[in-house]
């Protein structure tokens, strides 16, 4: 005697797993579709505030009530992922540092070898010079520091970065470079490509990026020398494979700039701002000249230096995330010296070191010096600390 | 032609001789089908001729008039009625002459036919006469001649819908068929026949319900039926007070208690075809009194089209000992038989109905009866108790029912390990089982599971699981909701201490010798697949040590020889669970980078065993390698590539496979990932997959479940392959655009609005797709002329009021896509459509945030357009 037609045997499996299966592989398609679309639309998204944070060079008439994304709005990922340069352009003072900060991707210190590193890695000799973000958009080219403030306003032959191109898409387009500024050629070399032409890199490799940037920054006539509306010469780096000879060849390789250490980028890496482990900086006295600090004057400090950042709690701690604490400050310096939580610190480190037990910071020998220069964003990294300490 | 020795023939013995009459029986009926039609009823019809034959006329005829498949049946029906007149009525009256033939294969057979040719005639308004001359003479006829009447009345109510049938022929039937259901009708055959004609021709009665003196007299009699001496008519009347207990809930009120009366009658006393339509009964209230609640609760308070009598809940004192009295009728060995179902199950059934129903009120009701009979000696009591107590866990609150399983708890382990009869073992672990799916995680500040007593119901399963195949399997399903109650939890889970033990455990079940035979090996393969999906960080290595175990697993099944076609059945169930639970792994893994790094050194092995599994069949593709095949894809990304020239020829079948649409939508789905994997390297395989995804979509013979799908697929593809899909763009839109015009009305029920809402989310995924493909491509113009239809699609959804919030979203993102692609080629358009003011302001108030979403998108979009 069969079950009535919907009725199901009560104590047979309630559950189909397939019939779940189906469903979950349907739902992460749904949710992979979702995503693709929502990273289309994102390239757009950042070209679009872009343009509509620029209402007065364009005088909005329409019956459609027109308004820039008032910042309350910008909550959802899709719309605050994408940075919106313009805008953080009219951000001042310490804002506009940190917004900067933020934006840039910045090595750890190589304290170990990486697993794979001949297989997933690039190396490059780092240009000595000013980091900085140069962002072509509207006919024009600024270039920021890491802490935000302008180093050069001009035009440039990258896409929307001078006024004489008379292609409409220029307007639309805009491209963020993430480069250092060598004094002693005038020259932008180029280590890393965020956007070109609209398009965004923040979700491509590094693989891709490099790709990218070579064939592309070529193509556009940045790398010609300067003239009239292209002020200053983009260069890219060789970045080589990080086996025996790529590594000798950047190691010890002839570049037409001064050497400031090695950069080690993994190939798999997406663009990711702030402190990366996937993204690696080696320094000595055969590859960069800054091995340690120098002084304004290029004169070694008696003492090696580290900035730690002061909490409210009187703790010292770096840039990374989480931040390692590395001392506690005296009350009394504190009120003494009027500081405030947040604030940067410069310390040298005295005679004692630093003494590291199972690989954790143990003990470090601090000497407070005063605050930090204003220009700083933050904190040196753990990492920093530690390579001091291999010295 | 000689059609007697023939239709002889097509039933010899001798394989040849069939074969051949087969085939001229074919070339008859392609070559000259109505004088095949009336050759065939002219031998139904003709007394002379031996039963067998007619018999066999007969069943020709309704194949050749109705078949399972919806575009035979259509080809059929529209061949029938192309037919010139003259030929049918002659067919027809040789027909109604055989109805009143005193051979009953002969009228038997006929009553079907002519119950099919109503069913293509009368919504068309043809052969009027039918009903009339059917009853003409009812009384008069001979009573085998009156039983082919009301039958073929039955079978014609099932073939037609009411709408076709006026009143005044409704109300004739109905006089008929209940004078032929009374008492008075001295034939029991006749009256069994009325008694099931009026079960299907309850639905035309909607008028004679709403009259009181009309549907007095048609219960009266129903439950007078209920009593009769033969069997198969009490079964038959109960079958009726079942159908009118769904179709006519409001009108029981005058009627219920004596209807309780009779059912529970019935079910302490008659034969069980007979109790079993009485509990029936009951659980059938109990369905439509949890659907008008569930409305009640819902936010339709209050407007719900039936008010709720609360039939069970003023029952309940006495339905539920009647329920409980039934759990004691079990029969030996009903665990091992996979289709058993007796008065014990269907109580079992109903009183879990009833829990869902009245909630609360049920549990001082069935306490006591537990509490008297769980430590019986007789395993009948035991099992009654578990099982009573197993069926009241899903309606009452957890707080309610918390405590008492506080208390149960240690019993049942205690039971599941050491109670003598395997009956009562299996309803405990199945018990267990219902309290982890429906108590665990409920938000209850006392918790069923403790650290202190996680250990033992772990080690107590895992014991359970070399139990006996039946106990197993149960104890491998309580293990399954033991799992998913911890599932996307936040803090550690206290399984994981025991994560390796329990997968050890779950892979020896698979593995044992008796497990061929029943449902075990899918239990401990699925339960493992939970244990999987439920699993934390912590035990990500121990899920990354199980991929080479299931791989060599999935290995050894490819190794085996020649197999007969039951081994090769068996075959293909075990790949089909393995490729499953490597879909799992696939996708858990895939899901986090450090997992998925790891696991990517397995990927090329793990491809080529499901290349080796599809190489096992011939015609068609294996579901769940594809649909693992689909999560290899997303977590391989851009280097699936490298599969693509050998796992193509896979995809294309799977595309092809109609008969199980499953397959093709499963496919069509990993169309989609690959596309997404492959972006721009999809290329050289589109012109195929393309060329398919069209047929598909022109097929009437392709499931139409699979065809939304197979439109979001075309967004998936554009997406990819960006202004590529220049070569298909014509060939898509124009199907896009038929699509998206049967889809902007709807009339129909609640499923065809469903439906319809799918079909447009998949039309304007593939509209987002082809959008944002060609973004930023100088071939953007090729779009601007399908523009205005587009915008048209979307004003039109937006005034028909009945989309849903999915539709919703998607719909307000492709205004936005075609607007950020078109721009200002598209403002002034965009300007006048609808969709640009009052449903993306009504998108921008939206409650849901995905809709609110994709509405600052669009609004952000559109500003630019029309700016620029």
């Amino acid at each position: 005697m069969a079950p009535h037609d919907n009725r199901r045997p009560f104590k047979r499996a309630a559950i189909s797993d397939q019939q779940k299966r189906r469903e979950l592989s349907l739902l992460r398609q749904a949710q992979n579709r979702r995503d693709a679309q929502q990273q289309a639309r994102c390239l757009a998204s950042s070209i679009l505030s872009l343009q509509s944070a620029a209402p007065e060079s364009q005088p909005e008439q329409s019956d459609i009530e027109l308004e820039t994304v008032p910042e309350a709005e910008q909550e959802s990922e899709a719309f605050s992922k994408d940075l919106d340069v313009r805008q953080a352009s009219k951000l001042r003072g310490p804002e506009v540092r940190k917004w900067f900060a933020r934006q840039l991707m910045l090595p750890e210190w190589m304290i170990d070898v990486p697993d794979r590193l001949a297989q997933d890695w690039y190396v490059f000799a780092r240009p000595a010079g000013k980091r900085c973000f140069v962002v072509s958009s509207n006919g024009t080219t600024v270039s920021r520091q890491r802490n935000g403030s302008i180093l050069h306003h001009f035009p440039s032959a990258l896409p929307a970065g001078a006024k004489i191109r008379d292609g409409s898409g220029s307007a639309q387009s805009y491209c963020i470079l993430d480069c250092i500024f060598h004094e002693l050629d005038q020259t932008y070399y180029v280590i890393d490509m965020v956007c070109w032409n609209g398009y965004s890199l923040y979700d491509c490799t590094a693989e891709f990026r490099f790709y990218w940037l070579n064939s592309k920054l070529e193509e556009s006539g940045a790398c010609n020398a300067p003239s009239h509306y292209h002020k200053f010469r983009f260069s890219a780096v060789p970045v080589y494979n990080c086996d025996q000879s790529g590594l000798h060849a950047a190691y010890t390789g002839v570049v037409p700039y001064a050497k400031d250490g090695l950069l080690f980028y993994n190939k798999h890496a997406l663009y990711q701002t702030g402190n990366t482990p996937l993204a690696l900086v080696w320094k000595d006295e055969n590859c960069s000249q800054f091995v340690i600090d120098t002084d304004g004057k290029g004169e070694i400090p008696s003492q090696q230096q580290v900035v730690l950042e002061l909490q409210d709690d009187r703790k010292l701690v770096t840039s990374d995330d989480p931040p390692v604490l590395f001392g506690c400050l005296d009350g009394d310096i504190i009120e003494k010296s009027g500081l405030h939580t947040g604030n940067l610190l410069r310390f040298a480190i005295g005679d004692g070191g630093l003494s590291f037990v199972d690989g954790k910071l143990e003990k470090a020998d601090l000497i407070y010096l005063g605050k930090s220069n204003r220009a700083r964003a933050f904190a040196d990294s753990y990492s920093k600390g530690f390579q001091l300490k291999s010295l | 032609m000689e059609v007697t020795q023939v239709l002889f023939n097509a039933q010899s013995i001798d394989g040849t001789v069939r074969k051949n009459a087969e085939e001229s029986l074919k070339q008859f009926q392609e070559q000259n089908l109505p004088g095949f039609l009336l050759s065939l009823s002219g031998e139904l019809a003709n007394e002379e001729k031996p039963i067998e034959t007619r018999k066999l006329a007969g069943l020709i005829l309704k194949n050749a008039l109705d078949a399972k498949e919806q575009h035979r049946k259509f080809e059929l029906v529209q061949r029938w009625l192309s037919l010139d007149a003259t030929g049918k009525s002659q067919i027809k009256a040789c027909l109604l002459q055989t109805l009143s033939s005193p051979v009953f294969d002969a009228h038997s057979t006929t009553s079907q036919v002519i119950a099919k040719v109503a069913g293509i005639e009368l919504p068309q308004k043809q052969w009027p006469e039918l009903i009339g001359s059917l009853l003409s003479n009812v009384h008069q006829i001979p009573a085998y001649a009156k039983q082919a009447t009301l039958e073929t009345l039955g079978y014609l109510c099932e073939e037609v819908s009411p709408d076709v049938i006026d009143q005044d022929q409704v109300n004739k039937i109905l006089t008929a068929v209940v004078q032929g259901m009374s008492a008075s009708e001295g034939n029991i055959d006749v009256r069994l026949a009325a008694t099931r004609a009026l079960y299907n021709a309850l639905g035309f009665a909607q008028a004679n319900f709403s009259n009181d003196m009309e549907r007095d007299y048609i219960m009266r009699v129903v439950c007078e039926a209920t009593l009769s001496p033969e069997v198969r008519i009490r079964q038959a009347a109960f079958e009726c007070l079942v159908s009118i207990s769904s179709t006519y809930y409001e009108k029981l009120t005058p009627y219920i208690q004596d209807i309780f009366n009779i059912t529970s009658k019935a079910v302490r006393e008659d034969e069980e075809p007979v109790a079993l339509q009485a509990i029936e009964f009951w659980s059938s209230i109990c369905d439509e009194e949890i659907d008008i609640l569930e409305e009640y609760g819902g936010e339709f308070t209050g407007d719900s089209d039936v008010p709720c009598f609360y039939f069970i809940k003023k029952a309940l004192p006495a339905l539920v000992p009647m329920l409980l009295e039934t759990l004691l009728k079990q029969e030996e060995d009903q665990d091992q038989d996979e289709g058993a179902w007796n008065i014990a199950m269907a109580g079992g059934t109903c009183l879990g109905l009833v829990a869902q129903t009245v909630g609360d009120d049920i549990v001082p009701l069935v306490v006591p009866f537990v509490e008297e009979n769980i430590t019986k000696p007789d395993w009948r009591q035991r099992e009654a108790a578990t099982y009573a107590f197993g069926s009241i866990l899903d309606g009452p609150s957890p707080e309610n029912l918390i405590p008492l399983v506080n208390v149960a708890l240690t019993f049942m382990l205690s039971a599941l390990t050491k109670d003598p009869n395997s009956h009562v073992k299996d309803t405990t672990a199945w018990a267990l089982g219902r309290i982890f799916e429906f108590l665990l995680g409920s938000a209850v500040d006392l918790p069923i599971i403790t650290q202190a007593n996680c250990q033992q119901i772990v080690t107590v399963l895992l014991q359970s699981m070399k139990d006996t195949p039946n106990v197993a399997e149960k104890a491998c399903g309580a293990l399954y909701f033991l799992a998913q109650g911890y599932e996307g939890e936040g803090e550690p889970s206290p399984l994981t201490p025991f994560f390796q033990e329990i997968v050890q455990s779950l892979l020896t079940v698979t593995h044992r010798e008796d497990v061929g035979d029943s449902r075990l090996r899918t239990a401990a393969y699925e339960t493992l697949n939970e244990v999987v999906r439920c699993s934390t960080v912590e035990t990500a290595p121990l899920v990354l040590q199980l991929v080479p175990v299931i791989m060599m697993e999935l290995h050894n099944t490819l190794e085996g020889q020649k197999l007969s076609s039951d081994e090769r059945e068996k075959q293909s169930e075990l790949q089909g669970l393995l490729c499953g639970c490597l879909q799992v792994i696939i996708q858990k893994l895939g899901a986090s980078e450090p997992t998925k790094y790891v696991f990517m050194q397995y990927a090329d092995q793990i491809m080529g065993l499901f290349l080796r599994v599809f190489a096992c069949r011939s015609a068609t593709v294996h579901e769940e390698a594809m649909l693992a095949i689909g999560a290899l894809a997303y977590a391989t990304g851009a280097d699936f590539a490298k599969y693509m020239p050998e796992f193509y020829r896979y995809l294309e079948m799977g595309l092809q496979n109609f008969e199980e649409y499953q397959v093709c939508a499963v496919t069509v789905g990993v169309v989609g990932d690959i596309s997404r994997a492959l972006e721009e390297k999809i290329v050289p395989y589109c012109d195929g997959i393309m060329t398919q995804l069209l047929k598909n979509l022109s097929s009437n013979q392709l499931h139409r479940s699979v065809k939304p799908p197979i439109f979001s697929c075309f967004g998936d593809i554009a997406l990819a392959v960006g202004e590529y899909f220049e070569k298909y763009l014509m060939w898509a839109m124009s199907a896009l655009q038929s699509a998206a015009d049967l889809s902007t009305h709807i009339a129909g029920d609640d499923e065809l609005v469903e439906y319809t809402n799918s079909l447009r989310n998949g039309i304007l995924e593939a509209y987002s797709g082809i959008f944002q493909g060609f973004k930023n491509s100088p071939k953007t113009q090729l779009l601007i002329p399908y523009a205005p239809h587009i915008l048209q699609f979307l004003d039109g959804i937006y005034m028909e009021k009945d989309m849903d919030d999915m539709v919703m979203k998607t719909a307000i993102g492709v205004l936005g896509d075609l607007a950020d692609t078109l721009g200002n080629h598209a403002s002034s358009m965009i300007q006048q459509s609808v969709s640009s003011k009052d449903f993306l302001n009504e998108c921008l108030s939206s409650e849901d945030l995905l809709v609110k979403e994709s509405a600052q998108w669009a609004k952000l979009a559109i500003s630019r357009a029309i700016s620029v």
